[in-house]
């Protein structure tokens, strides 16, 4: 079983698909499972304080807006533990965001600076080519090694 | 206004606030002013278009979702007394959609809206004055209405740096008192007692006060004022009441002791406006220390700049720190006195003008006040910046104070 990292960070689609296939998906829901609230795209956590964007300055400087220093502070330790990656471009809205492009960029740069296997493809564009997304998707996480080849 | 008793519904339009650790900030400081935050309803799987549909393309879903939330609380879908847009500081995306999306509200709806950029260090205290004001404007249109003071009245504006008090009868201003703030309560009743003396009148016969500035809290329940109100409802109501411009459109620029307000006002309500700054090298902190330095008193710094050509200094007053060297550095270099004031003074309307007016529309007339206001030396400057004519009425430093004393004449025939 891998760690795969999904972009992006809150898809419960990708996050499912992970799981299926016998992987553990490194997703932002674990991460806010204990306090939501549904004010914002992704359900954001309402128990960050301010101590949380200076946790988030081990992946950004202090230039850097408090907002994507809070996000990276759950999803900063996330891309330090994974093994895989799984990036998908262009995706709409309701399969997943967390609402700021800045942080968008710096999650896709440190996976990209991580010497992991990564597949990274753009989201369908028709119902056509939705078979071939998901097969490109399985194919990765059967290369993926499973618990007992670890 | 909403249905819940005496609760103002402001539309939290933000870019993902709560990630930031100020959520519980921006939630305290709304339950202090009897407010409550509500999240426009909105189509999710109409996101991935808005930008198109508003004329803005961004990247960031959330800066998508408030364009999409402004247009429901424009288009009635979500009933709001009021919003508030905030977006985090040094976004360059954020602060696009923050001033387009606050422009679209105010262009196409009479909902009061405030705009703010935040940090992690962002406190329920700073975010007070202003959601204060928004939930004024929303709650209280009637008492804003005031166009002329009644009775006999009062008003104590307790600012950071002097305290002012105006006793007014039947429409005018018949005793005043300003002296340096320092402890708040004996400053306040040094100051009233002036303005009583000057008046002629015993407290007792006073039929209401208001209490406005920084101690205005403190003060208002010591002199049991009627009226406790921020600066800037206050302020705005005096300054368009002392320029008498009470009719149609108008800004009005407040340089403080610690801060300053840019106000776009209209029929002497405010709609949109701004608190800053980040500094105090932009208010009139920085004067009374350019005035120090120059071995003049402050009432002189005035005459001293029109007689400077402001060129001939570079001064950098963005920060405190930062100008006072560029005033030392320049002396020595051998700047005459009267360069240096004129350039202290264009460099904190030239701040002004960059940090503040950039998020209020600016209409004439602008009327300056605030006790810089009568610094000779900065009305020309904003003048000379922004190339129309700047009104500083008569009594502009006691603006606070008339303000107070207006709107708490509301309370006589109550």
């Amino acid at each position: 079983m891998a760690k795969v990292f999904i972009y992006p960070v809150n898809s419960l689609i990708l996050a499912d698909l992970v799981e299926r296939f016998g992987h553990k998906p490194l997703a932002v829901m674990n991460q806010v499972r204990e306090k939501v609230t549904n004010i914002s795209l992704d359900s954001p956590p309402v128990n960050i304080t301010p101590e949380d964007p200076k946790v988030g300055l081990r992946y950004a400087a202090v230039e850097v807006p408090a907002g994507v220093r809070g996000r990276m502070s759950l999803i900063g330790p996330l891309i330090e533990d994974a093994e895989a990656a799984i990036i998908v471009e262009a995706p709409p809205v309701n399969f997943g965001c967390v609402g700021c492009n800045r942080t968008n960029e710096l999650m896709r740069y440190l996976v990209r600076s991580k010497d992991i296997p990564i597949l990274e493809l753009r989201y369908p564009d028709s119902e056509e080519n939705a078979p071939e997304f998901v097969y490109k998707i399985k194919a990765f996480l059967e290369s993926l090694p499973r618990e007992e080849e670890k | 206004m909403s249905e819940e008793a005496g609760i103002v519904k402001i539309a939290l339009v933000s870019c993902g606030s709560e990630y930031s650790g100020v959520q519980p900030e921006f939630e305290a400081a709304a339950t202090e002013v009897n407010a409550k935050f509500v999240y426009p309803e909105i189509d999710v799987a109409g996101l991935d278009n808005i930008g198109r549909e508003f004329g803005l393309e961004v990247a960031s879903g959330d800066l998508r979702l408030m364009m999409a939330r402004a247009k429901a609380v424009v288009e009635g879908t979500t009933h709001v007394d009021g919003v508030f847009i905030t977006t985090c500081f040094r976004c360059a995306e954020g602060a696009i959609v923050r001033n387009e999306v606050r422009r679209y509200i105010h262009k196409h709806s009479n909902i009061p809206v405030i705009s703010y950029s935040f940090t992690e260090r962002t406190t329920a205290g700073t975010l007070l004055t202003r959601l204060e004001a928004l939930t004024t404007v929303a709650r209280r249109r009637h008492l804003l209405a005031r166009e002329a003071q009644t009775g006999l009245t009062a008003g104590i504006d307790s600012g950071s740096t002097t305290t002012k008090a105006v006793v007014m009868r039947d429409n005018e201003i018949i005793g005043s008192g300003w002296v340096p703030t320092t402890k708040v309560l004996e400053s306040a009743e040094e100051a009233y007692s002036l303005a009583l003396k000057e008046a002629g009148v015993p407290r007792e016969e006073i039929q209401a006060l208001g209490t406005t500035g920084y101690g205005r809290f403190l003060i208002g329940k010591h002199f049991n004022a009627q009226l406790i109100q921020e600066e800037i409802t206050v302020n705005s109501k005096g300054a368009v009441y002392l320029a008498d411009c009470q009719t149609g459109p108008a800004t009005v620029i407040d340089i403080g002791g610690m801060d300053n307000k840019a106000i776009s006002v209209d029929d002497g309500i405010p709609g949109m406006f701004t608190m800053g700054g980040i500094c105090a090298g932009a208010s009139g902190r920085f004067f009374e220390m350019i005035s120090k330095r120059l071995g003049v008193d402050i009432t002189e710094l005035g005459a001293l700049a029109v007689k400077g050509v402001q060129e001939n200094v570079t001064m950098n007053s963005y920060c405190i720190v930062f100008g006072i060297q560029s005033l030392v550095n320049s002396l020595a270099k051998g700047a005459i006195p009267e360069d240096v004031a004129a350039a202290a003074c264009y460099s904190v309307v030239e701040q002004i003008f960059e940090q503040q007016l950039q998020e209020v529309d600016v209409k004439e007339p602008l009327i300056l006040v605030g006790g810089s206001s009568l610094i000779e030396g900065v009305p020309k400057a904003l003048g000379d910046l922004l190339k129309i004519d700047v009104l500083v009425p008569k009594n502009s430093h006691l603006i606070g104070a008339v303000g107070a004393a207006l709107l708490a004449s509301g309370y006589v025939e109550e």
